[in-house]
């Protein structure tokens, strides 16, 4: 058991901290940021590369602590595809703080360290540890602008995390003490053995059994996602976080983070806590629910783009949870598809509100009047990235939501998949308007596009927001090659008890 | 007086104790070095009962181990904490939740 180390199964996220701490060295000895940036990149290569190296291995490692397979290696590319856009997308935004360069770029590697190893995990304390290394860096880059905005952001984010991570080790504790593992499939042994039913979790003769403490545990837990997702009890910090925060940030945030959120939740979900799933079956579809109709409805009242798009985001975990609460193939390879195409749609709409409120020097959405002329291209990203968000076809989002409410529908979750379109029809409403905002023609306000302060757009943003444009059209036309591979990724993980 | 032994239920009872002071703490207080505080309160409660689980129930490792990682992961959210709470500082000379409230809706 000892010497059961593989290396290689770790080797991309070796690579990426390797690449972070060279880019934050190499920050002190060089002083041309162009030259700083292409390192990135190319740095970028060996992850990929080892990652690709990986494809079609199954194992474990570490005792078992580390597990690669499909399912892990499928956020592995989303977490750093989106590191890629990202940095990409950051090069019109980097003049604020251009002093800085080599620790932007490096803390938004260890984070994806963290996200990588979040997938990519079977045990609860390494879990945990992959989860704050996420969160801290992300807290710090969000305080990258040191305004009173962004440092109130990144305070905020702090302290709401850092209580919810401790509700949520609580929960670990829990558990772990009750069932005297902390691997997952340690757990899962303990509660398929110790026959707790349904009914005998939450009353025990009056006492608390052990099922109730294991199942406050895991409400704890559950918690502890919630958060790391943007579900609705545990969403305060969303829009708050999203409007302070550095746009870049905002995209990453909201999509590799929520990626990664989502992969330990199906993990430990359908891994861990499969045997009791009528307990918890019931609670995901409500938080869902909540989360669609919240995020919906409060977006409608907002005026600053980025919180528009905060909002949106709670919803879209909604959606999302859908796919959660379903659990089957179908259903789980819809959540992996709909973050796919939700990675991809947001990073494209993050990216063209950068250039545009560079242009307008405003994020509010009544600032965006007649953009659609003066910044062309930006304006049809966005356009495009709003439609896909809404899911009207023939975009990514349309191919998404459809196979997660036909999901619901299939394991008689009509109720939810019904739920989900009322929701769509509300979320056209505020997308739309920003379309609409865009396009009107308004003499007084398209004075600002003669604003000097970051006219030009650079090629690396175009570059982003092109692949953006052609990944959200290709993911909306032609889906079945993603499709296959993600039903590929969840089958592995629901077969899987491993033995050792 | 000198046979009390304390067993698993006192330690989680304390365990449980403090980590409801901390929470109390977090959730009430308004300047951001005292939440920080009850934040590790908080953590310094689980420790507790992970190092008493590890003692009393199971023969396993983990948990100790475990604990150790808590005080790591604690530390360096200190760091990060303080650090920030000098950059909150600068920007607007207060440290009180009151008047960090430039976001809202």
């Amino acid at each position: 058991m000892i010497n059961d180390v593989n290396l290689n199964y770790l080797s991309p996220e070796i690579a990426m901290v390797a690449l972070a701490i060279i880019i934050i060295l190499g920050d002190l000895v060089i002083k041309n940021r162009q030259l700083l940036t292409l390192i990135t990149f190319a740095g970028l290569l060996v992850p990929v590369m080892l990652t690709i190296n990986l494809w079609g291995t199954t194992g474990e490692s570490f005792n078992g602590a580390l597990v690669v397979d499909q399912f892990a290696l499928f956020f592995k590319f989303l977490v750093m595809f989106a590191v890629f856009i990202v940095i990409l997308s950051s090069q019109d935004y980097l003049h604020r703080f251009t002093r800085y360069t080599g620790e932007y770029y490096g803390l938004i590697l260890l984070s994806a360290a963290g996200m990588m190893l979040v997938a990519g995990t079977r045990e609860l304390i390494s879990m945990y540890l992959a989860l704050e290394l996420t969160t801290f860096s992300i807290v710090a880059l969000a305080a990258f602008l040191k305004t009173k905005e962004s440092t109130e952001s990144a305070i905020k984010y702090l302290v709401l995390s850092a209580v919810t991570s401790a509700v949520m080790l609580y929960g670990i504790v829990l558990v772990f003490g009750l069932t005297g593992s902390t691997h997952f499939h340690g757990i899962a042994e303990w509660i398929g053995n110790s026959n707790v039913s349904s009914t005998s979790l939450i009353l025990d003769s009056g006492t608390l059994g052990d099922g109730a403490i294991g199942f406050i545990g895991f409400l704890f837990i559950l918690a502890g996602f919630g958060f790391k997702v943007a579900t609705v009890p545990f969403h305060m910090w969303v829009p708050d976080v999203y409007e302070g925060a550095p746009t870049p940030i905002t995209a990453y945030l909201s999509v590799a983070s929520k990626a990664a959120g989502f992969a330990i939740l199906l993990r430990v979900l359908y891994e861990v806590f499969q045997p009791i799933q009528p307990d918890w079956q019931l609670l995901i579809a409500v938080l869902a629910v909540i989360s669609m109709f919240t995020g919906n409805l409060l977006a409608i009242v907002q005026s600053n783009i980025k919180r528009l798009l905060g909002y949106s985001t709670i919803a879209h975990a909604g959606y999302i949870l859908i796919g959660v609460t379903v659990g089957n193939t179908l259903g789980q390879s819809g959540v992996l598809f709909y973050l796919a195409v939700y990675t991809i749609t947001n990073l494209g709409a993050f990216a063209s509100v950068i250039v545009i409120s560079n242009l307008t020097n405003s994020e509010k959405t009544s600032d965006f009047i007649g953009i659609g002329r003066v910044a062309i291209f930006p304006a049809i990203v966005l356009t495009i990235a709003l439609i896909s968000l809404t899911g009207a076809p023939p975009t990514a989002g349309f191919i998404g939501k459809v196979y997660l409410f036909n999901a619901a529908v299939q394991s008689d979750y009509t109720w939810l998949a019904i739920v989900g379109v009322v929701n769509s029809v509300i979320s056209a409403y505020y997308y739309w308007k920003v379309i609409r905002i865009m396009y009107q023609s308004s003499g007084a306000s398209t004075d600002t596009s003669g604003d000097p302060n970051g006219n030009r757009v650079s090629a690396s943003m175009n570059i982003s927001l092109g692949i953006a444009l052609v990944g959200i059209l290709i993911l909306g036309i032609a889906p079945d090659w993603i499709l296959g591979f993600v039903e590929n990724a969840v089958a592995i993980v629901q077969t899987t008890y491993p033995t050792a | 007086m000198i046979d009390f032994m304390p067993n698993l239920n006192h330690f989680l009872t304390l365990s449980a104790i403090l980590f409801t002071i901390g929470l109390f703490g977090a959730l009430t207080k308004r300047n951001l070095i005292v939440i920080l505080m009850s934040v590790e309160i908080m953590l310094n409660g689980i420790n507790i009962a992970l190092v008493a689980f590890a003692n009393y129930t199971i023969v396993a490792i983990s948990g100790h181990v475990f604990a150790l990682f808590v005080i790591t992961v604690a530390a360096a959210e200190v760091a990060i904490g303080l650090a920030l709470i000098i950059a909150v500082f600068r920007t607007r000379d207060t440290i009180d939740l009151r008047n960090i409230n430039l976001l809202k809706w």
